[in-house]
């Protein structure tokens, strides 16, 4: 991988230039213009190795929010997970090897809209969704640290 | 957190545009000014509500193809400890504790673990029990197999909904 594109991986995790020009920031950073940070932002986009540039919210700062698992028959996954994918208020929806074989996070904007959202789905599915909110967050988030061989 | 806070929120939450001033165009959008954009950014980030911003990766994407989830059955007594010794470690990448749902669900306390493959991340599982001392704890690990879905956590109303997309095991 190109030197610049680990750069730009590794190096703005955290602490990404709050200045009117970040990627100008940046390049300045690296030694490099800001047309390179934007181009290798792109292409590391659409790679899909760069999900966005942007923040990282405290769960329960903001509205409400929650991780939940459902326990799906094998047979009937691909069609709960889609329809679980299809709200808004879900992200982070993924398959998990365990009885409890869907897990997701649904958000919203108050606890009502949150427990909207779940009596919505076991209404729909005729399955049961099982609530695991935050209690503590015990590590800081300081981003991933990539390593390369 | 106002109204405006939320709007800016519902901006910024799926990411900042590529374009050279990137918080102008936002600002524009809400009918603030560059400044006044920072600013709030810098006061959601001083209040907590942004625990942190910049390039967020896909750990897939990049050759972290093997990722765990550990729950664990911990005294309530020792939770807070086990918690803090698991997450100062360099490949625990979150822990968390949540509430029991009893009967189904006995575990309090979850961390994760992104690994190149499904060895390496079972070696890191077996030297974190032996360090923290959970020979004795129950746990399970939940490897991810597939992934549906994977965006920033959406409080405001927003349109995309990304497509199905399948992962390795």
């Amino acid at each position: 991988m190109a030197d610049l594109n680990r750069h730009l991986l590794n190096d703005f995790q955290r602490d990404f230039p709050l200045t009117p020009t970040p990627y100008a920031t940046m390049a300045q950073a690296l030694g490099v213009t800001e047309e390179q940070v934007l181009d290798g932002l792109r292409t590391l986009t659409e790679a899909g190795m760069v999900s966005r540039v942007g923040p990282v919210f405290r769960p329960g700062r903001i509205g409400a929010s929650t991780l939940v698992a459902m326990a799906v028959p094998a047979e009937r996954l691909d069609e709960v997970a889609a329809l679980v994918s299809d709200y808004h208020e879900v992200n982070h929806n993924y398959e998990r090897e365990h009885r409890f074989n869907l897990w997701f996070v649904v958000a919203a904007a108050s606890e009502e809209q949150l427990r909207a959202v779940l009596q919505d789905i076991e209404r729909r599915t005729g399955l049961k969704t099982l609530a695991l909110p935050l209690l503590t967050e015990y590590h800081i988030d300081l981003g991933f640290n990539l390593t390369w061989e | 957190m106002n109204e405006l806070d939320r709007r800016l929120i519902a901006e910024i939450q799926c990411g900042l545009p590529l374009v050279s001033r990137p918080y102008a165009r936002i600002g524009a959008r809400l009918g603030l000014s560059e400044d006044e954009v920072l600013a709030r950014i810098r006061a959601l980030q001083e209040n907590g509500a942004i625990k942190r911003f910049g390039v967020i990766v896909r750990h897939h994407e990049l050759g972290y193809h093997a990722n765990a989830m550990v729950v664990w059955d911990v005294a309530d007594a020792d939770v807070h400890a086990i918690g803090a010794q698991m997450s100062a470690l360099d490949y625990v990448t979150l822990c968390y504790r949540r509430p029991r749902q009893l009967p189904d669900w006995p575990y309090n306390l979850f961390c994760m673990i992104h690994g190149q493959d499904r060895d390496s991340v079972l070696a890191n599982i077996a030297e974190l029990i032996a360090r923290c001392h959970l020979e004795n704890i129950p746990y399970q690990v939940l490897f991810s197999r597939r992934r549906f879905k994977q965006c920033g956590a959406r409080y405001a109303p927003s349109t995309d909904a990304g497509p199905l997309q399948r992962m390795g095991t």
